[in-house]
């Protein structure tokens, strides 16, 4: 099953690279990661999409806990939560019609176009992995000349909080 | 009032001497030399110069192992830390606590691929428990602090700290914390009350009950704990590797090491029980065999220090995360609250079983031939050393002959790289130990293979006069490696035969020690006795033993622990 699993980790050089060292040591996978600052400067906060049984999500979540600079973790899939994830296509669009089309598209997806050239749209997007997912495949007939995601980031819904 | 500053090389010298480290096990290089230079002017922590770094972590290992304090190293950057890393892993997969400091090239010129740089941190981070670059002299003193406190707390293990050389030139006012905490860091100790008792009602209910106790229970020094809860419950108990001295080999209720090369009585007690009782052990490959023939009528109670070792091979029913002693601790006190009872007709009958399969005497060997047998120097040196002494082990057949007929009754005294099996480890660690006990008798079984990755120390062995014993079983083949080609490779023994063998008489003499040739069965015991009168210098004993010899009971790599092969 899918998890997403948010770590809050001291904001440190390699803090990052104990991470990433971990699932290739122990080859857990990673379907996505990003981590940035949080409000508190001395904390990042990492988002990781990974996949696995029960068995390997509970060595994941233990042997992350392990490391020292984790300070603290929470795996999103337990509770209700949210999930955005932002995409950025960039897309030929030859002729009327094709422009036409993705505009289409892009409301429907509540995205919207944030470039436009002679021969291309480039277009934002944010949602779900799935709901990016279903926009990918809804542009089939459109030439993708470059796409770019950002990876899952995750909060839990109503009062439950990550922090310290 | 004027400030008083002292170089970065200075402060950690003090930083050392202030967390109570007497040895420091090292070798010097252009990054470290502000240090050593700090050093040679303080008296308070001594300096062992090794020959090799490989040797520098081994001997702080067994020292860690033989004390239970910290083993403590210091090399150069580059080719220094590269040579640390093997024994930096071999603490590392058997948790022991160790600070290895690595020089590093000054902070300006990191990245540069500059002279002796490599990525200490970046190579040593999957076999550490942690590690640090210092990058400011502001935060030196209390890394190290955090170093000591990291390494030694919660599971013990490895932490690096990465000096680099111009912070230690650095000047500025010293002032080693007495405590640190770090906020990430709080291992549990006090194991929860609820499991405890739990896993004392199913104890409770068992008609087969197995103690299976690993090394957790050496490093948490819980052997009284572990000794009266064995005798309280009368439960059978077996050891691992790492486990032995914890509880007494001598002991009736002690069936035997399981595992790979465990008893018959060990393993058959392990798949045929009804409750197991894993204590400070990780159910290793090595000791379960295949895991899905692994105890397939037992529940399992699993208490460790380390959460994630819980269920990680196995799947257990009641987990404790917690100190070994503190939680023998808790279950004695439930024990003797007297609300507790176990099926003592059961256990009987348990027992009876046991009795049975020990009576197979699986460890028995042929030592009437000609050539010395290898399982009857070990029993010779037991006997005569009284079972007394600290022995260290490198890796190999010898190692199972050292563990299965060596009886440790005490803890901290079976000293060998169990988890990841460091052939080198042997000679050096006895090093640690014989510095830590002057007057100890420390014996190192090895073979003709594994005490040539590191002959070198017999040379630190002179500088520091240790008079540790070598006691070599030379049976002029790498043992462990033949015995597999015999099983599973048709005699194919593809180099695991070593030509030109040193004559390791000469050599010891060379290095300015007493050597040894022994070759007949009936001057082992004589040989030993004469060996251990001599205190002041080395004496490396070269015993010709048989080459064929395999070390028995064996359980093939993916079979059941009930489907042992016996001699
Ligand atoms: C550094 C290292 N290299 C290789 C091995 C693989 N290995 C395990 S046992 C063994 C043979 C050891 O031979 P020896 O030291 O003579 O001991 P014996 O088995 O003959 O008692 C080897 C090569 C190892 N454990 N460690």
């Amino acid at each position: 099953m899918r998890h997403i699993i948010s770590i809050l980790i001291e904001n440190e050089a390699g803090a990052l690279s104990r991470v990433a060292g971990l699932f290739s040591a122990r080859g857990y996978n990673i379907e996505s990661l990003t981590v940035a600052p949080t409000n508190d400067p001395s904390l990042s906060r990492m988002t990781l999409v990974t996949s696995g049984t029960d068995e390997i999500i509970e060595q994941i979540t233990k042997q992350l806990n392990k490391l020292i600079d984790v300070v603290k973790l929470q795996d999103m899939t337990e509770g209700v939560h949210m999930e955005r994830e932002m995409m950025l296509v960039k897309v030929r669009v030859a002729n009327h019609q094709e422009r036409e089309d993705v505009k289409r598209f892009s409301d429907i997806f509540r995205g919207r176009v944030i470039d436009v050239s002679e021969e291309t749209y480039t277009i934002e997007v944010t949602g779900s992995t799935s709901k990016l997912d279903a926009f990918i495949k809804n542009l089939s007939k459109i030439q993708v000349l470059e796409l770019v995601r950002s990876g899952v980031i995750g909060i839990a819904r109503g009062e439950k909080i990550l922090s310290l | 009032m004027k400030k008083v500053e002292i170089t970065g090389a200075e402060m950690f010298a003090r930083s050392l001497a202030d967390e109570g480290v007497e040895y420091l096990f090292g070798y010097p290089g252009g990054a470290v030399l502000h240090i050593y230079d700090a050093l040679y002017q303080q008296e308070k922590v001594k300096h062992i110069l090794v020959r090799h770094e490989q040797a520098a972590t081994h001997a702080a290992d067994g020292y860690a192992r033989a004390t239970g304090k910290p083993g403590v190293v210091l090399v150069t950057s580059g080719p220094g830390a590269t040579n640390a890393v093997t024994g930096i892993a071999t603490a590392y997969l058997d948790s022991i606590p160790m600070v290895v400091f690595t020089g590093q090239v000054p902070t300006d010129m990191i990245g540069n691929d500059a002279f002796q740089e490599v990525d200490s941190v970046g190579i040593t981070r999957p076999c550490v428990k942690h590690n640090f670059l210092v990058k400011d002299l502001s935060e030196l003193t209390s890394t190290i602090k955090k170093a000591f406190y990291v390494a030694t707390t919660g599971r013990p293990g490895p932490v690096v700290v990465d000096i680099p050389k111009d912070i230690t030139a650095q000047r500025g006012e010293y002032n080693y914390p007495s405590k640190v905490s770090i906020r990430s860091y709080n291992p549990v100790v006090k194991g929860h009350i609820g499991q405890i008792k739990r896993a004392v009602e199913l104890m409770m209910k068992a008609k087969r009950p197995m103690l299976y106790t690993g090394g957790g229970v050496v490093l948490d020094n819980a052997s009284d704990e572990l000794t009266e809860l064995t005798k309280t419950l009368n439960f059978p108990i077996t050891q691992t590797l790492m486990g032995l001295g914890a509880y007494p080999a001598t002991d009736k209720q002690f069936v035997g090491m399981l595992g790979m090369h465990g008893t018959y009585e060990a393993n058959m007690g392990m798949h045929n029980c009804d409750v197991l009782i894993a204590i400070g052990a990780r159910f290793d490959d090595r000791v379960t065999g295949n895991i899905e023939k692994f105890c397939p009528d037992a529940r399992i109670i699993h208490l460790d220090i380390d959460p994630a070792s819980i269920s990680k091979n196995v799947k257990v029913d009641v987990p404790i995360v917690g100190g070994v002693k503190s939680v023998l601790q808790d279950m004695l006190k439930l024990l003797k609250s007297g609300d507790y009872k176990t099926d003592m007709d059961a256990v009987a009958l348990w027992w009876e079983q046991i009795l049975e399969w020990r009576s197979k005497d699986c460890l028995k060997f042929d030592a009437t031939g000609k050539i010395i047998k290898p399982q009857m120097v070990v029993q010779k040196l037991y006997e005569v050393t009284n079972g007394d002494a600290y022995v260290t082990s490198d890796v190999g057949q010898h190692q199972m002959w050292a563990a299965q007929y060596y009886k440790f009754d005490k803890p901290r005294r079976w000293i060998n790289s169990g988890g990841l099996g460091t052939m080198g480890f042997g000679m050096p660690a006895a090093m640690g130990v014989q510095l830590a006990y002057p007057d100890a008798t420390v014996a190192c079984i090895t073979g003709e293979g594994s005490i040539q990755m590191n002959i070198q120390e017999l040379s630190t062995l002179k500088q520091y006069g240790l008079p540790i014993k070598v006691i070599t079983l030379n049976n002029g083949m790498l043992g462990m490696v033949r015995q597999w080609q015999e099983f599973f490779y048709q005699k194919r023994y593809a180099m695991s035969y070593m030509e030109s063998l040193p004559d390791f008489v000469k050599l010891a003499e060379s290095y300015g020690h007493t050597g040894m040739r022994i070759e007949k069965p009936e001057d082992v015991e004589g040989a030993l006795r004469e060996a251990m009168k001599i205190r002041d210098r080395v004496v490396f004993m070269d015993f010709i033993t048989d080459s064929e010899e395999n070390v028995y009971p064996m359980i093939p790599a993916g079979a059941g622990q009930n489907e042992m092969i016996l001699v």
